[in-house]
């Protein structure tokens, strides 16, 4: 957007000093918000915020044909949605290359974690259950993947996995909480000039170069990284954002 | 069938690596004759085309940026180029999330605002896939780049490492890659030292992680030996022909 634009300069400016538009430290996180069980027509939801950005997490249970290889496996997919009502520049449409790098991101992390044990998921023959996770993305602010991961793992937290009957889910049953194996959140930094931050706002990241990803899981593990932009993280950098985000993870966690 | 406890036996790997060793590694640029510049990489049992076109004109006209070149990367696997059935042609949300990165990595390393308002295609085909597809079209990429005689920072080499049991080693297979517990690919600039692509599934500790860094770093050195080695006997190749063109006169 034309201000943000503009505005690049004055914000490279501050992160030179070590500052921040909005008085931030560059190792604070806006205000975080979770509310669970945002939408109950849903076996899982949560409504996460940071700061100004705001994104939806619902999830859903369903059955669908297992992979061949892998026959009494679940499914869980992720799915991200840039919907129209968040941004100026959001479009309806088939998702970008953006929706479907943050989807992906937050999959990761899931997933390599084994936050949701899927062995022994098979419903009827050739059927398993599938865990389809939304995040709807209803206000950009920026750091989009750590609100949407937030919400993600808030949702799974929420959810209740229905009672499975003739190998279909019987809809508003309630077969007990959907246990996790872990808990994952991502906590994304922001390269302006030669100063890193994280929890940037959209302004912020239109000022930076790049960002790096990483979900932390328990034990002091990473379980995803996803470098995005043109700069460039010299491997003392890396390491150095991997010690914050197992600090930040702290803050994290309290929130769900 | 492959299993996971065969993928590391007294220390060595299922094809008989040790953990620092990478697969054969062959690179030959200026493969293609309309391309401005191209590389084929074969690399194991991978086999990865690049081609560079342009700097051209943007299109559609509105992406073009006044002060610098766009790169337009494009990551793509062939129907045929797995072990597995069928893939779909035309792009997937796998192939459209790594030609994003690759584009990062790009432009990183083209100096972008020598070439103001134009567009630089930077097509990675993969044509035969054995796992680490992507470090092997970014580091054809670049070759093909630099044939094309764009001029770049340095040349980005694209490397992975990843967890076998609790076994760090570079260059994974796509078994390894399949039944490892980790797999980080990275494309690094060997000169400046300097990250382009980091992703990563599996859980790794801090230590991994500055293992792993350390091994792409050295290993990289390997890769970038032959890229350069494919440049210079490409260069031979040219000056050879331009010989013969002028004995001929």
């Amino acid at each position: 957007m034309i201000l943000e634009q503009i505005k690049q300069g004055f914000i490279r400016d501050l992160a030179e000093k070590g500052q921040r538009e909005d008085g931030r430290g560059l190792l604070d996180y806006r205000a975080i918000q979770v509310t669970k069980g945002f939408a109950p027509n849903a076996e899982g939801s949560a409504f996460a915020e940071i700061g100004k950005s705001k994104v939806l997490a619902g999830i859903k249970f369903d059955v669908l044909a297992p992979f061949a290889d892998r026959p009494t496996e679940g499914v869980v997919m992720v799915n991200a949605e840039f919907s129209p009502v968040a941004h100026p520049e959001f479009r309806a449409g088939p998702p970008g290359e953006n929706s479907i790098e943050l989807a992906r991101v937050v999959d990761r992390g899931i997933r390599s974690a084994k936050v949701v044990n899927v062995d022994n998921m098979l419903v009827a023959e050739g059927k398993v259950q599938g865990v389809f996770i939304d995040l709807y993305i209803l206000d950009h602010d920026g750091n989009l993947i750590d609100t949407a991961a937030l919400a993600a793992m808030a949702a799974l937290k929420d959810a209740k996995v229905p009672k499975f009957e003739d190998g279909k889910v019987v809809r508003g049953s309630n077969a007990g909480p959907l246990p996790l194996q872990d808990i994952v959140l991502s906590t994304s930094f922001e390269k302006i000039g030669k100063t890193i931050m994280v929890d940037a706002t959209d302004a912020e990241e239109i000022a930076s170069a790049g960002r790096l990803s990483l979900s932390t899981a328990n034990d002091e593990k990473i379980c995803s990284s996803q470098k995005s932009g043109s700069a460039g993280f010299s491997k003392d950098e890396y390491l150095q954002m991997v010690d914050w985000a197992m600090e930040k993870r702290k803050d994290l966690l309290a929130k769900i | 069938m492959v299993e996971k406890a065969d993928l590391f036996k007294n220390g060595k790997r299922l094809d008989g690596r040790g953990p620092m060793d990478l697969r054969p590694l062959k690179i030959t640029a200026g493969v293609l004759d309309r391309a401005q510049g191209s590389a084929l990489v074969e690399w194991g049992r991978n086999k990865v085309l690049a081609a560079v076109y342009g700097p051209h004109e943007v299109l559609p006209k509105h992406l073009a940026d006044p002060p610098k070149a766009i790169i337009n990367a494009r990551y793509i696997m062939a129907p045929f180029s797995g072990q597995e059935e069928h893939g779909r042609s035309g792009p997937n949300r796998r192939s459209i999330e790594i030609s994003k990165v690759a584009k990062h990595v790009f432009e990183n390393a083209v100096l972008v605002d020598q070439f103001p308002k134009t567009m630089i295609d930077v097509h990675m085909e993969v044509l035969q896939s054995d796992g680490g597809t992507r470090v092997a079209g970014i580091t054809a990429g670049a070759v093909a780049l630099a044939d094309a005689g764009i001029p770049l920072r340095d040349l980005p080499v694209g490397l992975s490492a990843g967890l076998i049991g609790e076994h760090m080693v570079l260059d994974l297979d796509k078994y390894e890659d399949n039944l490892g517990d980790s797999d980080m690919p990275m494309v690094i600039l060997p000169r400046t030292g300097e990250i382009l692509l980091s992703q990563m599934d599996g859980m790794l500790s801090r230590d991994d992680i500055s293992k792993a860094f350390d091994m792409i770093f050295q290993g990289a050195q390997k890769v970038r030996d032959k890229q350069i080695e494919a440049l210079r006997q490409s260069y031979e190749r040219m000056a050879a022909q331009a010989q013969q063109g002028e004995n001929n006169q």
